[in-house]
């Protein structure tokens, strides 16, 4: 297997006037050529700060250490994205250009990556756009047409990596599964794709391979069907449980103030399992970071 | 009757009909489902509702009380009787304020000092730690500002709250957080709720009846079990 990004010890924190943000701490990873790996985890964990690392596009009060690279190569990223590596923003009705229509911004970004722009309309219905709506403004569409738009923006230059952050958000079933066709699709064809989603069950649908944030770590990195099988993390049980077809309750207890982390565990104070030995930050090891790991012999 | 009610309306965009004499009722107290694909004209029907957009034809009413026009045609005392959700948080809320600034914005007639106790308790109860309070919406993730939209729409203590793809960008414990918050808000105000979601799984654990939209093509209503968090 090829790798085609690999994250070494990410950390980024965020220098607020009174304070600082924790948004990803000791992350590493390797996604490979092919693999669809699905992040998923609690609202404000640091998933979307991560793909904007990954892509240097991060503000100017944030501070970043580690090393993302891309393939074998050691080209700064600001040389590779669009073509080599692609983002689909979260929420991106409010990110696209309001005076232009789709048809104007992804001729554009066909041009730019040595595209006939004729391919605009073909690349639309790939993305489930109907190719007469690229001639609307921005504030013509739908939210889920703006997902889609920019989703096609995303893949146009064929990019070899393609970060895809909550790219089904608010669409209906029938193109959530286009959409996460398209992501296999691409993935036969090579390209590594990471998946940001809120959506448990698209993530078992399609995904290689499963990260679980909580707190700006990873604490669970395994193969999707293991995972959803029999999670090994306390959290990601948690998470899984929470689900409306599962009990539909949440996690007790409040989400962890990202200024303010504990040097242990982050989820000891919400953890039906902690222990005295949570105090200390657990590795990840048997691709769970968790003192008392579930579904192992002699845990509960 | 009481309730909040589309009768007969009709909104178009240019030569296209976005809705055909639609009407719906929701009743104080219950949830109402409301699925259909997407781009069927579900998220004009809330603008509607909530008086944002003012109907070519037809016309909303309020427990039985006709509204005419829309934003601030409307008397502010019945347009906060509405709340809405959207599904993006970055185009509801001012990216100028504070979250707590928003969450405050429809507390002016609360007394200045009990302000900011208001303001920290909703954002508890929507699930919002202190240290967001003084942030504005950029240096936040999507899902914490919609909690902010959401105790900014509880502040209002709506007797209607249309949530139009509210919880999809939240996580499964966040999404079941804002149900129960919601839910608890209804049975202690009685508040009507409207929920608009593709989740199959979401809809039948929250709504108390579903409609499938738009309602020419569809099955008629179908009544869901009784969905409770308690
Ligand atoms: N510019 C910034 N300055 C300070 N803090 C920030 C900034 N941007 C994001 N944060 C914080 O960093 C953390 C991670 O944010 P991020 O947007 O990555 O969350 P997320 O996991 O994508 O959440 P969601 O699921 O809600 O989209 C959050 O707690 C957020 O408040
Ligand atoms: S390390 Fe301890 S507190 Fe953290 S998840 Fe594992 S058991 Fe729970
Ligand atoms: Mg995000």
């Amino acid at each position: 297997m090829t790798a085609a990004l690999t994250i070494d010890g990410l950390n980024v924190r965020f220098r607020l006037r009174d304070a600082t943000v924790h948004a990803v701490t000791d992350l590493s990873l390797t996604l490979h050529r092919g693999e669809l790996l699905a992040v998923v985890g609690e609202s404000g964990c640091g998933k979307s700060v991560l793909a904007h690392a990954v892509l240097d596009l991060l503000p100017a009060n944030a501070a970043t250490t580690g090393t993302v690279q891309f393939g074998a190569g050691s080209r700064p990223v600001r040389e590779l994205r669009g073509r080599h590596i692609g983002l689909i923003p979260q929420s991106p009705a409010t990110a696209l250009t309001p005076v232009r229509t789709g048809r104007s911004l992804l001729a554009e970004t066909l041009r730019v990556h040595g595209r006939a722009t004729t391919d605009a309309d073909t690349v639309a219905a790939e993305a489930g756009l109907d190719p007469a709506d690229l001639d609307r403004y921005p504030f013509q569409l739908s939210g889920g047409m703006a997902q889609r738009l920019a989703t096609a923006l995303a893949i146009a230059p064929d990019p070899a990596v393609l970060l895809a952050d909550e790219p089904t958000a608010g669409l209906d079933r029938p193109l959530v599964d286009h959409t996460l066709d398209l992501l296999r699709r691409r993935c036969a064809a090579g390209t590594a794709v990471m998946l940001i989603t809120h959506d448990l069950t698209a993530a078992q649908r399609v995904a290689d391979t499963v990260a679980v944030m909580y707190a700006s770590r990873i604490v669970e990195h395994r193969p999707a069907d293991e995972f959803f099988t029999a999670p090994h993390h306390p959290y990601a049980a948690a998470l899984l449980d929470s689900l409306p077809d599962r009990a539909f309750q949440p996690i007790p207890g409040h989400p962890p103030m990202l200024t303010d982390l504990p040097a242990g565990c982050a989820f000891a104070p919400r953890c039906p399992h902690a222990s005295p030995d949570c105090a200390a930050q657990p590795a990840i090891s048997d691709g769970a970071a968790c003192h008392h790991p579930l579904s192992v012999v002699g845990a509960p | 009757m009481n309730g909040l009610a589309a009768h007969e309306v009709t909104v178009a965009y240019g030569r296209q009909t976005v809705l055909d004499r639609a009407s719906i009722h929701i009743g104080p107290g219950e949830t109402v489902g409301l699925r259909g694909p997407s781009g069927c004209g579900k998220s004009t029907l809330v603008r509607v509702l909530a008086l944002l957009h003012r109907p070519d034809d037809g016309h909303v009413s309020i427990d039985g009380n006709p509204v005419t026009g829309a934003r601030y045609r409307v008397a502010a005392a019945v347009r906060t009787r509405i709340g809405v959700l959207f599904q993006s948080p970055r185009s509801a809320a001012d990216p100028r304020l504070s979250l707590a600034d928003i969450i405050a914005e429809p507390l002016r007639a609360t007394k200045a000092e009990r302000i900011q106790d208001r303001v920290v308790e909703l954002a508890y109860t929507a699930g919002l730690t202190t240290d967001l309070l003084r942030r504005q919406p950029h240096a936040v993730s999507d899902g914490q500002l919609q909690r902010a939209c959401l105790a900014r729409a509880l502040a209002h203590r709506p007797d209607y709250l249309l949530c139009d793809e509210a919880t999809t960008m939240l996580d499964a414990s966040t999404q079941a957080h804002v149900a129960a918050v919601i839910t608890d808000h209804q049975h202690r105000h009685g508040t009507g709720v409207l929920l608009i979601t593709h989740d199959p799984a979401l809809m039948h654990r929250w709504a108390h009846r579903v409609i499938d939209w738009p309602p020419d093509q569809a099955a008629p209503a179908t009544a869901v079990e009784h969905a409770d968090h308690h």
